[in-house]
């Protein structure tokens, strides 16, 4: 990094975790300001993109609304996004989606990672430990 | 008169306002200027503050100027330009920080734009040139430039191609975003002229 971006990173004023990847489904709540007052919206879509950008990041959130698509780009760091909540994890492939840009209805879609907990798996995933250690017992024997 | 300071072009970043917007500043590394030699109108017909930056090495300086900084008592510098008198306060030898500038101040920046080498007169003049396409002949040439019986001769100061950049530029006006005191950096909203390190003069407008 070189030194201008570092002088610019240190005036952040809060440093917000990624809690995120490329492809998850976001709810990026959004504080605006209306007259003078302020409210938070909420900004739902998947995110496309993850770009560096002088030491920070940025990330560019896709959703397709009245068969339009929008996308935004929101610095990771701004004091504007109120929080980020992720709602779907997908499995992906690349590290920018542009081609869901090209991609309508039904191909359009990504396939949900699903996480487990190990303690929480049935009887399939306990039979994969097992055969691991079937070959030690060989070993012993 | 205005606070003028010579300073170094660090480079570009941005950062967040109060209102949470990003804004894109340049780093300037500004000061601490010494005052090397206080012209006078008695003395020297006009009135000027000459200001040095940029620590030196002593075998880097020529005689003169290190001679003359020795009898001072001043540090090495190597960069000096001559400003106008905006503190009757200051003497020989006194230090001007950054902080003589503060937050929301306008200021014009001072420098040396990037070279572009030689170059034609559409990047260098922003001429239309011809057609790309449909048999067009003429694409990028300069045109005619002394037409025919009148006035049959090249005028003076015909927009040509040639040598671009490095130049001395302007830049009116630019707001200063952030003064860091302790690290002797001023940050300017937008774009100032020059490559990264290279010399700027910031003076108030």
């Amino acid at each position: 990094m070189n030194i201008a971006d570092q002088i610019g990173l240190e005036l952040v004023p809060v440093k917000r975790e990624q809690n995120f990847e490329v492809g998850d489904t976001v709810k990026v709540h959004y504080k605006i300001v209306e007259g003078n007052r302020e409210r938070i919206q909420a900004y739902e879509g998947v995110v496309i993109a993850v770009n560096n950008k002088c030491g920070s990041k940025t990330f560019t959130v896709r959703r397709v609304s009245f068969d339009v698509g929008i996308e935004r780009i929101f610095p990771l760091y701004s004091p504007r996004i109120d929080k980020i909540d992720v709602i779907r994890k997908s499995k992906v492939k690349k590290s920018k989606l542009y081609y869901l840009r090209d991609k309508k209805g039904k191909s359009a879609k990504l396939k949900e990672k699903i996480y487990v907990k190990k303690d929480s798996l049935p009887k399939a995933p306990k039979a994969a430990p097992a055969v691991q250690t079937s070959g030690e017992e060989s070993n012993q024997d | 008169m205005k606070k003028t300071l010579i300073g170094k072009k660090i480079g570009m970043t941005q950062v967040y306002n109060e209102s949470g917007k990003l804004i894109p500043v340049t780093a300037i590394e500004l000061g601490p200027n010494v005052v090397v030699q206080k012209k006078t109108v008695e003395k020297d017909g006009y009135g000027a503050l000459k200001l040095g930056f940029v620590d030196a090495k002593e075998k880097h300086l020529a005689k003169p100027i290190k001679d003359d900084l020795v009898k001072k008592g001043l540090p090495l510098k190597r960069v000096f330009r001559e400003v106008e008198v905006f503190d009757e306060s200051l003497q020989v030898g006194s230090e001007i920080g950054c902080d003589i500038f503060a937050e929301n101040d306008s200021v014009n920046i001072i420098g040396t734009s990037k070279g572009k080498g030689f170059a034609g007169v559409i990047k260098r003049h922003g001429f239309g040139g011809g057609r790309a396409t449909h048999g067009s002949t003429f694409h990028r040439a300069p045109g005619s430039i002394g037409a025919c019986a009148y006035p049959g001769e090249v005028w003076k100061g015909q927009r040509m191609p040639g040598r671009m950049g490095t130049d001395r530029v302007t830049v009116k006006n630019l707001k200063v975003v952030k003064v860091l005191k302790d690290k002797n950096i001023v940050l300017i909203s937008g774009a100032v002229p020059g490559r990264k390190d290279s010399l700027v003069i910031v003076k108030e407008s």
